[in-house]
C-alpha cells in the first residue's frame, strides 16, 4: 500500500524542490548577458532552401522576431539601439513569404522613422516595399506606402503623390487615394494633410498594430498644435511682462490659461522657461520632424 | 477479391497496431499546440494570427504526418522479421506482395486517420478564432478563416505522406530501422531540392555534372511539388490540371516503390 504512493509522492516531491529551486535562483539574479540578438542565417537564399516546405512557418518565426525586436530596441532592452537587424528580418520573412503584406507596411512604417522609434532608414524601407511590388504589383496598399515614404521621410511631395496617383489606379484602391494624390502635390507638408492621411490609415488599417499607431501619430498632431497655441500665450505673457511666466500656475492666476494643460495622451506640458514642451515622459515623444516644425 | 480481403485484413491489423501503440496521441500533442499557438500567437504577432494559425496548422499536419510515415514506414516489415512472427506470417495463405500492400495500406490508413483528425481540429480552432475578429477585418481578407480551398494543400499533404511511407516501406524491406530512417529521410530532403537539381548546369561548367544533377531531377521523388501552403493560404489560384498531375505523379511513384518493395522482398531469404 505504502509502495502504491512512494512514486507519486516522490514525483511531486522532485517536482516541488525543482520550483523552489527555481524560484530560489531568480531571487538570487540571473546572470547577464552581454550578446546582443544574433541572426545566424542572413542569406535569404540560404534560408529559403534550408526551410524546405516549411518556408511559410519559418517566415513568420522572422515575422514574430522581427516585431520583438523592433519592441525590445524601442523599449531600450537591447544593447544595440540602431536596429540593424530589422531590416534583415524583415528582408529573410518576406523573401520565405512575398505575400506576407503585412511586413512590407511594417517596414515602410518603422524602418523609415528617425531614432530612437526606428533607424531612420527610408531607403531601405523603399528597398522593402519594391520587393513587395514586384512580388504584388496590384497591390494599392504598397505603392501608398512608398507615397508615404517619401512624403514623411524625404519630404518630396511630387514623388509621393505620383505614387499615391499610381496606387489609386489600382483595382481595389479606395476613392480618397485620388484626392490625397491632388492635396499632397498642392499642400505637401500641410498639418493638415498629414492629419487626413493617418485619419485614412487608422480607418483603413486591418492591424492593431497599425491602427495604434495611427492614432498616436494622430495625437502627435494634435500635441503639435497645442504647443504652438501655447507658445503664442506664453510669448504674449513675456511681450507683457518683460519675463517668461514661472509656471502654468502663474498663467492660469493672469487669465492666459485655464484648466489642465495636458497632451492628448493625458501627460501634463511643461514650460521651460518660455518653451512650452512635452513632458520627458510622454509616449507622444519625438513628434514628428522636431526642431523641423512642420509648415 | 481474396487478395483484396487478405491485403485488407492486415492493413486492418497494421492500424490496431498502431492505435496499440499510441501513434494517436500525435493527435492530441496537436490539439494541444494548436490551441495553445492560438492563444499566443495573438499577443505576438500583431494581428497576423489567422494567417499563422493556417501556416502552422498545414506545417503541423506535414510534420506529424511526416514522423508517422517514417518512423512506423521503417519498422513495418523489420520488426516482423526481429520478432521472428515473419515465418508464422508467410506460412499462412498470405503471399509476399499481399503483405507488403497490406502493411502499406495499414500506413496509409493510419495516415488519413490522422489528417482528418488533425484537419478538423484546425478548422474548428480557425473557426473560434475568425468569431474574435471584427466584421471590417474579416471583410479585408483574402478568403475566409475556414477556407475550404485549403483542402487542396492538405490533400497534396496526404499524397507526399502516402509517398513518404512507401520509401520507409522499401527501405524497411531490406535495410535496418536506424539506416531505412536516414534514407527516408535523406530523400525527402533531397526531394525538396529539386529546383536547385534542375538548375544545376547554372552553376557548374561540366555538362556531365549538369547532365547528372538532371537526371537525378528525374528520377528522385519530386516533393517540393506537393507544396502548395503559401497559394492556399492566400486563397492564390491553382489550376485542376496541376492538382491532378502532380497527384498522379505521386501514385504512380507510390506504385513504382511498392512494385520495387515487394520485388525485393519477394527475393529475400528467411531461413
Amino acid at each position: 500500500m505504502a509502495r502504491r504512493y512512494l512514486t507519486p509522492a516522490l514525483l511531486v516531491l522532485l517536482m516541488a524542490s525543482a520550483i523552489g529551486l527555481q524560484a530560489m535562483r531568480e531571487r538570487g539574479g540571473e546572470l547577464t548577458t552581454q550578446g546582443d540578438s544574433v541572426l545566424y542565417v542572413r542569406s535569404p537564399a540560404t534560408l529559403q532552401r534550408l526551410a524546405l516546405s516549411y518556408d511559410q512557418i519559418v517566415a513568420d518565426v522572422y515575422w514574430i522576431r522581427a516585431i520583438q525586436y523592433y519592441g525590445d530596441t524601442r523599449l531600450g532592452r537591447t544593447p544595440d539601439q540602431s536596429y540593424s537587424l530589422l531590416y534583415p528580418l524583415l528582408e529573410l520573412t518576406t523573401t520565405l513569404d512575398p505575400y506576407f503584406k503585412v511586413a512590407y507596411q511594417f517596414g515602410a512604417l518603422f524602418l523609415a522613422e528617425r531614432a530612437p522609434g526606428g533607424p531612420g532608414r527610408p531607403d531601405l524601407a523603399i528597398k522593402l516595399l519594391q520587393r513587395g511590388i514586384e512580388a504584388q504589383p496590384d497591390d494599392w496598399r504598397l505603392y501608398h506606402a512608398v507615397g508615404f515614404v517619401h512624403y514623411w521621410s524625404y519630404r518630396d511631395y511630387a514623388t509621393a503623390a505620383d505614387w499615391f496617383r499610381r496606387a489609386s489606379k489600382l483595382p481595389g484602391a479606395p476613392i480618397w487615394m485620388d484626392p490625397l494624390a491632388a492635396v499632397t502635390l498642392a499642400e505637401g507638408g500641410n498639418r493638415q494633410s498629414s492629419r487626413l492621411m493617418w485619419r485614412q490609415i487608422q480607418q483603413t488599417a486591418t492591424d492593431d498594430w497599425f491602427i495604434n499607431e495611427a492614432g498616436r501619430r494622430l495625437k502627435q498632431l494634435d500635441a503639435m498644435d497645442q504647443i504652438e497655441l501655447l507658445q503664442t500665450v506664453v510669448e504674449a505673457f513675456t511681450a507683457k511682462n518683460g519675463r517668461a511666466p514661472a509656471d502654468w500656475a502663474e498663467l492660469a492666476r493672469d487669465g492666459y490659461v485655464r484648466g489642465n494643460l495636458v497632451d492628448p495622451n493625458g501627460e501634463p506640458y511643461r514650460l521651460e522657461g518660455s518653451t512650452v514642451n512635452l513632458a520627458p515622459k510622454s509616449r507622444l515623444l519625438p513628434l514628428p520632424w522636431e526642431g523641423q516644425k512642420l509648415q | 477479391m481474396r487478395t483484396v480481403r487478405i491485403i485488407g485484413t492486415v492493413a486492418v491489423s497494421v492500424f490496431r497496431e498502431s492505435v496499440r501503440d499510441k501513434v494517436l496521441y500525435n493527435l492530441v500533442a496537436f490539439a494541444v499546440l494548436l490551441m495553445a499557438a492560438s492563444y499566443l500567437i495573438g499577443q505576438l504577432t500583431a494581428g497576423q494570427d489567422i494567417k499563422i494559425i493556417k501556416d502552422l496548422g498545414l506545417a503541423a499536419i506535414a510534420t506529424f504526418g511526416l514522423m508517422i510515415a517514417v518512423f512506423i514506414g521503417i519498422g513495418l516489415v523489420w520488426k516482423e522479421v526481429e520478432r521472428r512472427s515473419i515465418y508464422s506470417l508467410l506460412s499462412k495463405p498470405l503471399s509476399r506482395a499481399e503483405f507488403i500492400l497490406g502493411k502499406y495500406c495499414g500506413l496509409g490508413l493510419t495516415l488519413v486517420v490522422n489528417v482528418t483528425v488533425m484537419v478538423v481540429a484546425w478548422y474548428a480552432v480557425l473557426a473560434v478564432m475568425a468569431t474574435t475578429v471584427p466584421p471590417q477585418v474579416r471583410a479585408e481578407w483574402v478568403a475566409p478563416a475556414t477556407d475550404i480551398g485549403m483542402l487542396r494543400a492538405v490533400g497534396l499533404i496526404l499524397v507526399e505522406l502516402m509517398l513518404v511511407t512507401a520509401i520507409a516501406l522499401f527501405f524497411s524491406t531490406f535495410s535496418s530501422p536506424f539506416l531505412s530512417a536516414g534514407l527516408t529521410l535523406g530523400l525527402w530532403v533531397i526531394g525538396h531540392f529539386s529546383v536547385d537539381l534542375k538548375n544545376f548546369q547554372s552553376v557548374v561548367d561540366s555538362p556531365a555534372a549538369a547532365m547528372l544533377a538532371r537526371g537525378l531531377y528525374y528520377v528522385l521523388p519530386n516533393f517540393s511539388a506537393f507544396d502548395i501552403k503559401q497559394q492556399v493560404v492566400y486563397a492564390h489560384p491553382v489550376p485542376a490540371a496541376y492538382l491532378a498531375s502532380t497527384a498522379l505523379y505521386g501514385v504512380v511513384y507510390i506504385g513504382f516503390l511498392l512494385v520495387a518493395s515487394v520485388a525485393v522482398f519477394s527475393r529475400r531469404d528467411f531461413k
